[in-house]
């Protein structure tokens, strides 16, 4: 137990903080793009048009049924392929993790569209307004104020899955947590740190989701 | 598109040995984790809603660590830090003659984080059979066991059936994580065959296939267990 | 104006109206009332098309409700209506509620949508309430905002689902007060309620149905003075004696 050595994390702070900066950035680009193809599906969804709900369902479900590790091995093999050209990992990660992600918050979107009571669309039609006025004025702002707290869950979720690019070696936090600790032979060191760096940040999070909750049901 | 379809590559020796031993240790990771998880989880849930404050406060504590580092960060941990962490004796043991030292990590690993999530799924269910139950169980002279026993439990271990399969499910696809150790379950061998092959459409189709019909399994056979377990008339039965 | 005729409804298998036909003229109040699950929300809510009828025919200012391809968003934007529990939109305050649509459906520009919701709002008494969200008021308040929000699409019609059901006894007054207040200025109203008192006072017709079917149909002294079916000699010795 006497002999490890945290020196090494000091040593290696700027190639670490890179890594850290790619995941957040990573979480937050498929934030954005996950919430709006989420919610697009969910529009589909809902939209009592046979064809579009059907596509979106099937979609949302296959991807539910698979593991994320799988569909970052698919779309590192496909989107070169489609595109003609490599597109560089960082790319290939965001359009896998903003497609996988959609479709959980798809689901997360849609159940927070039906949370909003019918009679406040049957008030919104009363006067006039049509499809698309109702979801943009009456259903969507206050499905989204019902779902933030399990939209910033997701997002943590999302900030743990990042971890996941470490499969194609793409450098993120936990990539780069794990080179520092093969080369420099420190893999006790690196992990714990590695661990308590997103205990810290995912811990802070849920405390604010916590925070959020309260302030909705007051 | 410049590819060469060739979907009988997935049945011609060795590749279609190989996804069947990915199968087979994908259902052995998530099905040994799940029994761990359940175990755990029920006992940590159920821990979190007692009255005894240190207990909850124990439990709690293991939800957030367990729920706030990446999974594969866990399996990170169990592989590579546990063995040094231990005493010696131990640690050398891990290391040199534990048998299939991946597969144990994997579960352990899998079974302890998902034990975090059932955790929370069972306290919810508790929660939400309300404090008027409750009191009326404690008003009949039951004790807190007995509350537990024959009213908490029983009515939320109901109510969290759909929850649950769907942690099941996750179950299922968090094995593959088991890959970043050196288990080649499904998603590693689609992996390697992709590698081998440069097949990968067809390697990654199988698995995914697979996958699905797993999740359609599991699906079909949590909502069988659903059908039996339903209250007539309580929230949630139809 | 209104004109409803042998409309039928079915949920699934289940039958919630049967064969109904009334009329309602222009400048003309009828109450429709009736034992609950009588079908008296439903058959409102036919009216402009909220709910879909499988049978029959509705027209309202000579447009057909239930042909295909008629423009419902556009009836919809001449008839006002009321619900049951007020549902004004809680994420916009007082002011929001009623120019939103003003705004986006009659085309109305900033300026004059904000005057004739302060307009509105002094008539009703909530003008020191515009910046205020609706879960800030009282039911009664927010009853008497949600009337306002119908009025200022300057409707040919009203339609009232039950306005005061939801409310605490005390505040039921204020709101029948701006419905009689309405009634006398000559607005054609159909409202679905149990308060007799205020059929009494301002309604020119009763429709009274039971179990989906409109049972009695005929001018407001008529049906107080002398109720024909068992049914409604029934439900009114009911509501009365209490």
């Amino acid at each position: 137990m006497g002999d490890f050595d945290f020196g090494v994390i000091a040593g290696n702070l700027p190639f670490l903080m890179q890594g850290l900066q790619l995941s957040l950035l990573l979480t937050f680009l498929a934030v954005l793009g996950g919430i709006f193809f989420g919610t697009i599906l969910a529009l589909m969804r809902l939209s009592g048009i046979l064809p579009l709900s059907l596509l979106a369902g099937t979609y949302v479900n296959l991807i539910r049924s698979v593991p994320l590790i799988l569909v970052i091995f698919w779309f590192y093999f496909l989107v070169p392929l489609a595109l003609g050209r490599p597109i560089g990992n960082f790319y290939s990660a965001l359009i896998a993790f903003t497609l996988f992600e959609a479709a959980y918050f798809s689901e997360i979107i849609r159940a927070g569209i039906q949370s909003v009571r019918k009679g406040q669309v049957h008030a919104a039609q009363a006067t006039g307004l049509n499809y698309w006025q109702t979801q943009r004025y009456i259903v969507l702002p206050q499905a989204f104020r019902n779902m933030i707290p399990i939209l910033v869950t997701q997002g943590i979720i999302l900030f743990q899955d990042t971890s996941l690019v470490f499969v194609v070696s793409l450098r993120d936090f936990m990539t780069v947590s794990s080179i520092v600790a093969r080369t420099e032979g420190r893999l006790v060191e690196m992990y714990i740190f590695a661990a308590l760096v997103y205990f810290a940040i995912c811990f802070a999070g849920s405390l604010f989701v916590r925070r959020l909750q309260k302030a909705s049901t007051i | 598109m410049d590819y060469n379809w060739n979907w009988g590559v997935l049945f011609t020796d060795p590749y279609l040995g190989w996804l069947i031993m990915g199968v087979q240790w994908t259902f052995a990771v998530a099905l040994a984790a799940w029994v761990l998880a359940l175990v755990v989880g029920i006992l940590v849930g159920v821990g979190r809603t007692l009255p005894s404050r240190p207990i909850s406060f124990i439990c709690t504590a293991y939800v957030e660590l367990f729920r706030n580092v990446p999974l594969l960060v866990q399996m990170f941990l169990w592989y590579f830090v546990m063995p040094e962490m231990v005493p010696e004796n131990m640690g050398l043991w891990i290391k040199r003659d534990m048998p299939n030292p991946e597969y144990v990590t994997a579960v352990i690993a899998l079974g302890l984080y998902t034990a975090s999530r059932i955790a929370e799924q069972v306290r919810a269910g508790i929660n939400a059979v309300g404090t008027g139950l409750t009191n009326a169980a404690y008003a009949n002279g039951f004790s807190v066991g007995q509350t537990y026993r024959y009213i908490l439990l029983p009515i939320s271990f109901r109510l969290i059936v759909p929850p649950m399969t769907s942690e099941f499910l996750t179950i299922f696809k968090n094995s593959s994580l088991a890959l970043t150790i050196g288990l080649l379950e499904l998603t590693a061998q689609s992996q390697q065959i992709a590698e081998y092959t440069f097949n990968g459409f067809e390697a990654y189709t199988a698995a995914t296939v697979i996958y699905v019909c797993i999740a359609l399994l599991a699906t079909i056979v949590m909502q069988v267990a659903e059908r039996y377990t339903r209250i007539p008339g309580y929230m949630g039965s139809k | 104006m209104i004109e409803i005729e042998n409309l039928s409804k079915w949920y699934g298998d289940f039958r919630v109206l049967t064969d109904c036909s009334t009329k309602v003229a222009s400048g003309e109040v009828v109450v429709v009332c009736g034992p609950s699950g009588s079908g008296k929300s439903t058959l409102i809510k036919c009216v402009n098309g909220l709910e879909p009828a499988q049978k029959g025919r509705i027209s309202v200012d000579g447009m057909e409700v239930m042909a295909r391809g008629s423009d419902l968003t556009k009836l919809r934007a001449r008839i006002g209506m009321v619900f049951q529990h007020f549902e004004l939109y809680p994420h916009m305050t007082v002011r929001e509620n009623l120019c939103l649509a003003q705004q986006k459906v009659l085309g109305r520009n900033r300026d004059e949508a904000v005057a004739k919701t302060e307009a509105l709002l002094q008539r009703v008494g909530m003008a020191q309430h515009i910046d205020k969200h609706p879960g800030a008021l009282s039911g009664g308040q927010q009853q008497r905002v949600a009337i306002s929000r119908a009025l200022a699409m300057d409707p040919i019609a009203m339609l009232f689902d039950e306005p005061t059901s939801a409310l605490d006894p005390e505040m039921i007054n204020e709101v029948l007060d701006v419905m009689v207040e309405l009634a006398k200025e000559g607005m054609t109203m159909m409202v679905v309620t149990h308060e007799m008192g205020f059929a009494r006072k301002v309604a020119d017709r009763v429709v009274f149905m039971d179990a989906g079917a409109i049972v009695e149909d005929r001018p407001t002294e008529e049906f107080f003075g002398n109720p024909e079916s068992d049914r409604a000699k029934d439900f009114l010795s009911k509501i009365l004696n209490h």
